[in-house]
């Protein structure tokens, strides 16, 4: 344990803070629901900042090193959108305000719905959803709202790849669908055969993922679309990897119907513990009714003299609100820093160079690496991370002691499709020398493998922590330090 | 890896004991040693129920996934097996033993037919 907990730190009598004697009369507390077994910690205000100060620096992140997270995108942060979001006129504002006071807020609102409409080719963007899985959620209501208001109440089944995050088929299941999961053909592609014998009067729709979470840019994508469209059914965009094809590929083109967004991955803000995440969606005209409210907009143009003024509308079918006032507004104005930093070239640039990156790393790999879908991909790739002549090495083992070089591991066991898979996703903000740094690691563990398992094995060695039992830790689901007195068994 | 040559086997990796009438049903050791150490058995079906060939009705959970498990052949539950919640290791230590899932009494024998046989999953073209 290279840290106690702040409970382990306490000193019976000790005192952070010394609050003065209240200044109103005290409130009569009924005795039954007084407690005098509160267990806080005792402990002075240095010792707590120091704590929490050493905690954070046990962490690994985007600022303290390569983190190549497959699908998570988890690209450097600028510090600017930190500045930006702390602005008086953006921090110390109220979602209860009157909205002439907030016109600022709201026009920032309006032209991160505007950039998003031009990146994707959507008409229509609703910035409410918390995250990507409630985007999707959100997304799957609105494809289920346009069914049911046809009438067409047959139309239960969803399509979903079998690379697909697992997000998907729990977002058409909570939106009470019926999966039929397709096979990927040899080259990674989603099977047309398995696809066209699906399409039928019970379609509600398909879900995709592109590029996949194979990291490849689906060759069928169009007539993927075509063939769900025939039939009736709609095509839903996880734009979780949209920081593939920023300026290059517009999903809307593609034959998307609806498609959420990852602010949180690709426009740069904290996540994955630094922050709550952000997951607008975007529809066409057809399905614009249905979006959940309220969306920012135009209610006067203005002129030359005067500003537009901005206001706060709700879409007429609308399959009502999924978030409290605005949505996560913090993490839009972050996002929107980072368009105005990086412009339409900027963000095309981000998406080249994170594909770049990528294939940069799967090249220098595939000679030690199995890479089972190999072609160009896009900003990731899945490799397996198991060898005939290493039997007892799984992918674990290697990403256990990538740990070990100062590394985060990339994700691990996922797409399930792939055995003992490694997906790897570098972003655009790594340096070729950091991305060589990898690719040298790497390839030194691959050796290590033959020559010493042993150390993959039991590794990492050189973290505050040693390698966790994470079937105890599945198993015995334990949060609490100590168990309440009267609770203990 | 160990197929009892007595066992009927499903290409997702189930296997079905017959004795009778009845079946029992369990995941092969090729299944427990991708899926690695198992965490988590969820049922999603009870006794009483009938449960068509192909259906789902339970969800074992290890540190890497969680996969469901489907009915080789339909059939009518007639046990689950109350003991594996508690004891989910023992599908990667008794996997056709001790740690059945559920027993089932079979409604078309005839189903059994399009199952394979030791050698044939044995022989399966497998990924890995």
């Amino acid at each position: 344990m290279p840290e106690p907990t702040v409970f382990e730190l306490s000193s019976p009598g000790r005192q952070g803070a010394y609050f003065p004697e209240p200044d109103v009369p005290r409130a009569d507390i009924p005795k039954s629901i007084m407690r005098d077994d509160l267990p806080l910690p005792e402990i002075a205000e240095v010792d707590v900042v120091r704590h929490f100060t050493r905690l954070s620096q046990l962490n690994h992140g985007v600022d303290t090193g390569f983190y190549p997270l497959g699908s998570c995108t988890m690209k450097y942060n600028p510090k600017i959108n930190e500045e930006t979001v702390r602005l008086a006129g953006f921090a110390n504002i109220h979602p209860l305000q009157p909205i002439e006071t907030v016109q600022g807020a709201i026009g920032l609102m309006y032209e991160l719905q505007e950039w998003l409409k031009e990146l994707s080719g959507f008409d229509e963007v609703s910035l409410q959803p918390a995250a990507g899985a409630h985007g999707e959620l959100t997304g799957v209501l609105i494809m289920r709202a346009y069914h049911q208001a046809r009438k067409d109440h047959k139309r239960v089944k969803m399509l979903i790849p079998d690379s697909a995050h697992g997000t998907n088929p729990a977002s058409s299941a909570m939106s009470g669908l019926k999966i039929v999961q397709l096979p990927s053909d040899a080259r990674g592609n989603i099977d047309m055969e398995a696809l066209c014998a699906e399409c039928d009067d019970t379609l509600a729709g398909i879900m995709i993922t592109n590029p996949s979470t194979l990291g490849l840019f689906d060759e069928h994508l169009q007539e993927v679309c075509d063939c769900v469209h025939e039939a009736g059914g709609l095509v839903y965009g996880d734009g979780a990897n949209f920081n593939a094809i920023m300026g290059i590929s517009r999903p809307a083109d593609c034959g998307a119907d609806v498609l959420h967004f990852n602010l949180h991955k690709t426009f740069a803000t904290p996540h994955g513990g630094g922050g709550p995440g952000s997951g607008p969606v975007g529809v066409t005209a057809e399905l614009a009714p249905f979006l959940p409210g309220p969306i920012a907009a135009v209610i006067d143009e203005g002129s030359e003299e005067e500003p537009p003024l901005y206001s706060l509308v709700n879409p007429k079918k609308s399959i009502g609100r999924v978030k409290a006032f605005h949505g996560h507004f913090g993490i839009m104005v972050r996002a929107f820093t980072y368009m105005m930093m990086l412009g339409g070239e900027g963000l095309r640039a981000a998406s080249e160079h994170a594909v770049l990156n990528a294939n940069y790393i799967q090249a220098r790999l595939r000679d030690t690496y199995t890479i089972p879908y190999d072609r160009i991909c896009m900003h990731e790739f899945v490799a397996e991370g198991h060898w005939e002549d290493a039997p007892g090495i799984h992918a674990l083992d290697i990403s256990k002691r990538l740990m070990d070089f100062g590394i985060h591991p990339p994700t691990n066991y996922f797409p399930l499709i792939v055995p003992e898979a490694l997906m790897i996703e570098p972003t655009e903000t790594e340096s070729k020398e950091t991305l060589d740094v990898f690719a040298d690691t790497m390839i030194k563990i691959a050796e290590e493998a033959l020559t010493n398992p042993e150390l993959l094995q039991t590794a990492p060695h050189n973290t505050p922590f040693g390698r966790l039992d994470e079937v105890k830790a599945a198993r015995e689901l334990v949060l609490c330090c100590w168990l309440p007195e009267n609770k203990e068994e | 890896m160990n197929f009892p040559k007595e066992l009927k086997y499903t290409k997702n990796d189930e296997w079905v004991r017959v004795e009778g009438d009845d079946g029992t049903i369990g995941i092969t050791d090729y299944a427990q040693d991708q899926l690695s150490d198992i965490v988590f058995v969820e049922y999603l079906v009870d006794v009483g129920e009938s449960i068509d060939k192909g259906e789902a009705f339970a969800t074992v959970e290890s540190v890497k996934a969680a996969a469901d498990v489907y009915m080789p052949v339909t059939g009518e539950v007639i046990a689950i097996n109350e003991d594996l919640p508690d004891a989910p290791e023992s599908i990667n230590s008794d996997p056709y033993g001790e740690a059945w899932l559920i027993k089932i009494k079979i409604s078309d024998p005839a189903e059994l037919d399009d199952l394979l046989d030791a050698d044939a999953i044995e022989n399966l073209e497998r990924d890995h």
